[in-house]
């Protein structure tokens, strides 16, 4: 076959500033890049000398999307770094927040970046034209892990209500039984969400991944666990940096993360269902099974699947919290500024996020260091694509191009996340 | 059938985190409706469909960074009826206008192993300071109702009404007791623009002021203020060195404190 060379400049349905780019060569791919030229920011350096109370207000604008996560690694990271744990109620009130953003980040890319590729559209716009109750439906879920955000948080992008130790305040009851309220509400629709989406024409790729999640001994991850994978990993946040690498390459602006001597890795829904998917309720296993999920999925197109299964989690588990709730009796646990060095790992709606953080005795930031999951899963993208070309090259440019982008999307790449991301060309060459 | 030509949205993005273009797709309630009045011409977070410009309304998020969007800015300008900058990025620089206090390479060796590959400016700028601005709409992040009142407004040809008074007049409206007065926290509220709704003293905490320095502003006088009740010298300098950092207001009350040395006794 002739030698061709596949270029998207810039990247639609993503969050943030990437392309693509793939060549072959007699059939083989020759090169891959995912290119993010999303201009860096330098949070990792501005971060030095902040007061340590700023950094959950600082790294939430990371992202907009997933600003909770960011929120959720920092405050973990400090609290390692000042000896305390926040436990009981205001813990609960941590994973309904993070249960949440789950919501509204994965509702948003499954249905609004995601559903229209599989289905043929250019956006959800035009999907609810043809389509207008699966649409109402996304905004209705959306709108409900959004009003979750609200109430705990305080707004939904860059929440003001969370500090080291906890919250600066309370959510009232009569505004948790209103969130309440609106759950029970979206918590059929979330079901109909995962059956709808296994009906979806899924192309055909399977891959041996390296998955790596959290686990934690009794429920679905998100803040607390150990750092596992499928191929026998099995360690503590606190030994993050012993095990992965951050890499500069050339093509992007985010820093490539691997194994130290294992190579690329997988995060995000797929790794964390299949490390964990024995935690989830019986109610969603049962939803999973019905929509064609085993317990492994290694088609990374149908992580639009277990991005749904975890919005249906997220929806039981944040009614759970609440109707379990009583509140404690202060906002949050005290802690003085002490020198300490402090590591976070909590589950993003793509991923794991680290943070590390190095105080000083006065409370001030010496050093930071952030390694969000798109920046993990960089590798691992440039080698499904490679994969999926070689398997497709029956293509034509045009389905080969957008089937290109779609592997990326799998992913729900977030590159103003990882600048600290993406580009497909193809020319005949 | 005839057909009236809708007018064409476009929303771009330069350096920052996503979340002003969000706040469109977050009004769940209303979205569907702006997408039958308005054509989303070029918006890359949400369509794949790109139409032609020009564009009646384009949404600039985001601070330039670099030299190839201290470029691309001036392209947008020339394909835009009316141009608003959304948000702290695109009004003051953002957050990574901390880099504009210190020596940018420094950053570049903190974060990234091999510094050749990068290419940045020295400082993160406002897109004001490229092109012709039509409206600013403030926040970190900006709020969905005042952006829906922009994209009316632009539809009604008529300028956008938002409000031109502080935070503390919605704590005052809000009925949230002064968290400056009762408790002696510092509180960028007497400074700060209004538009979050008095969010933060609501939550028994001082403004940060993501919604940037409102015009007329007494830095100086709440720098005061903040020093008599023992703020330390260094706290006052970062109060101002925020989202808005790079604002002129900001930026020169910070550099005030800096250079106030012999104040600080704490």
């Amino acid at each position: 076959m002739k030698n061709k060379t596949i270029k998207v400049e810039y990247l639609a349905r993503v969050e943030g500033e990437g392309g693509l780019y793939v060549r072959t060569k007699g059939g083989r791919v020759s090169d891959v890049r995912l290119n993010i030229f999303e201009p860096p920011r330098f949070f990792e350096a501005f971060l030095r000398g902040r007061y340590m109370h700023e950094v959950t207000d600082i790294t939430a604008r990371i992202c907009g999307i997933c600003p909770v996560a960011y929120q959720m690694s920092a405050a973990h990271a400090l609290e390692d770094a000042l000896g305390i744990k926040v436990t009981g109620p205001l813990r609960d009130l941590r994973r309904l927040l993070y249960c949440g953003e789950w919501i509204e980040s994965h509702v948003l890319h499954a249905f609004f970046l995601h559903a229209p590729d599989f289905l043929g559209y250019q956006d959800a716009i035009q999907l609810s034209k043809d389509h207008p109750k699966i649409v109402d439906s996304a905004l209705r879920m959306k709108k409900a892990g959004n009003e979750i955000v609200r109430v705990v948080g305080g707004r939904e992008i860059h929440p003001i209500n969370v500090r080291i130790g906890g919250f600066y305040r309370l959510p009232r009851r009569a505004e948790l039984s209103a969130l309440r309220e609106s759950l029970l509400a979206v918590r059929e629709e979330a079901r109909a969400a995962v059956l709808f989406s296994g009906t979806l024409p899924f192309p055909e790729l399977e891959i041996d991944y390296q998955f790596v999640a959290l686990r934690h001994e009794s429920e679905y991850p998100f803040c607390e666990g150990r750092l596992v994978s499928n191929r026998g990993l099995d360690i503590a946040i606190r030994d993050y940096n012993e095990h992965f690498v951050e890499t500069h390459v050339e093509h992007s602006n985010a820093l490539h993360s691997e194994m130290r001597g294992g190579g690329a890795y997988f995060v995000g829904p797929l790794a964390r269902y299949h490390l964990n998917h024995e935690l989830l309720p019986a109610a969603c296993r049962e939803a999973a099974a019905a929509a064609g999920l085993g317990p492994t999925c290694r088609n990374p197109f149908r992580s639009i699947t277990v991005r749904c299964l975890e919005t249906m989690y997220a929806i039981e588990e944040a009614i759970r919290i609440i109707e379990n709730y009583e509140a404690p009796d202060a906002p949050f646990v005290e802690a003085g500024p002490c020198a300490g060095i402090g590591h976070g790992c909590t589950e993003a709606p793509r991923g794991i996020l680290y943070h590390r953080y190095a105080i000083d005795e006065d409370g001030r930031v010496r050093e930071a260091k952030i390694v969000p999951p798109t920046s993990q899963n960089q590798k691992t993208i440039e080698e499904d694509l490679r994969a999926f070309v070689e398997s497709h090259s029956h293509l034509n440019d045009e389905q080969l191009t957008w089937q290109c982008e779609q592997t990326v999307r799998n992913y729900d790449p977030c590159i103003s996340c990882a600048t600290h991301f993406l580009k497909l060309h193809r020319e005949e060459g | 059938m005839s057909k009236i030509r809708k007018p064409k949205l476009a929303v771009w993005k330069f350096a920052s985190c996503d979340g002003c273009q969000l706040s469109l797709l977050d009004c769940e309630d209303e979205l569907l409706t702006v997408a039958g009045i308005l054509d989303i011409a070029n918006f890359a977070e949400a369509t794949r469909a790109v139409l032609k410009g020009p564009y009646d309304l384009s949404l600039v998020e985001g601070s330039i960074t670099t030299p190839h969007d201290a470029e691309r800015i001036h392209q947008i300008r020339r394909m835009s009826k009316h141009l608003v900058a959304i948000g702290a990025c695109a009004n003051a620089g953002g957050i990574q206008a901390l880099r504009n206090f210190r020596d940018v390479n420094d950053f570049i060796n903190i974060v990234y192993a091999s510094p050749e590959y990068i290419s940045t400016l020295a400082k993160s700028t406002p897109i004001s300071d490229h092109v012709h601005v039509d409206f600013e709409l403030r926040g970190c992040p900006i709020d969905k109702k005042q952006l829906l009142e922009v994209v009316q407004a632009y539809l009604q040809g008529r300028k956008p009404r938002t409000p031109a008074h502080s935070v503390c007049v919605e704590c005052k409206l809000r009925g949230t007791v002064c968290v400056m007065v009762a408790k002696g926290m510092p509180c960028l509220g007497p400074v700060t623009y209004a538009g979050c709704g008095g969010l933060c003293p609501s939550y028994h905490r001082g403004c940060f002021g993501c919604f940037g320095p409102k015009e007329t502003v007494n830095t100086a006088s709440l720098a005061g203020w903040f020093a008599s009740h023992g703020v330390k010298r260094i706290d006052r300098v970062d109060a101002f060195r925020g989202f808005s950092a790079w604002s002129d207001a900001f930026r020169k009350e910070s550099e005030a404190q800096e250079r106030d040395e012999g104040a600080d006794h704490a």
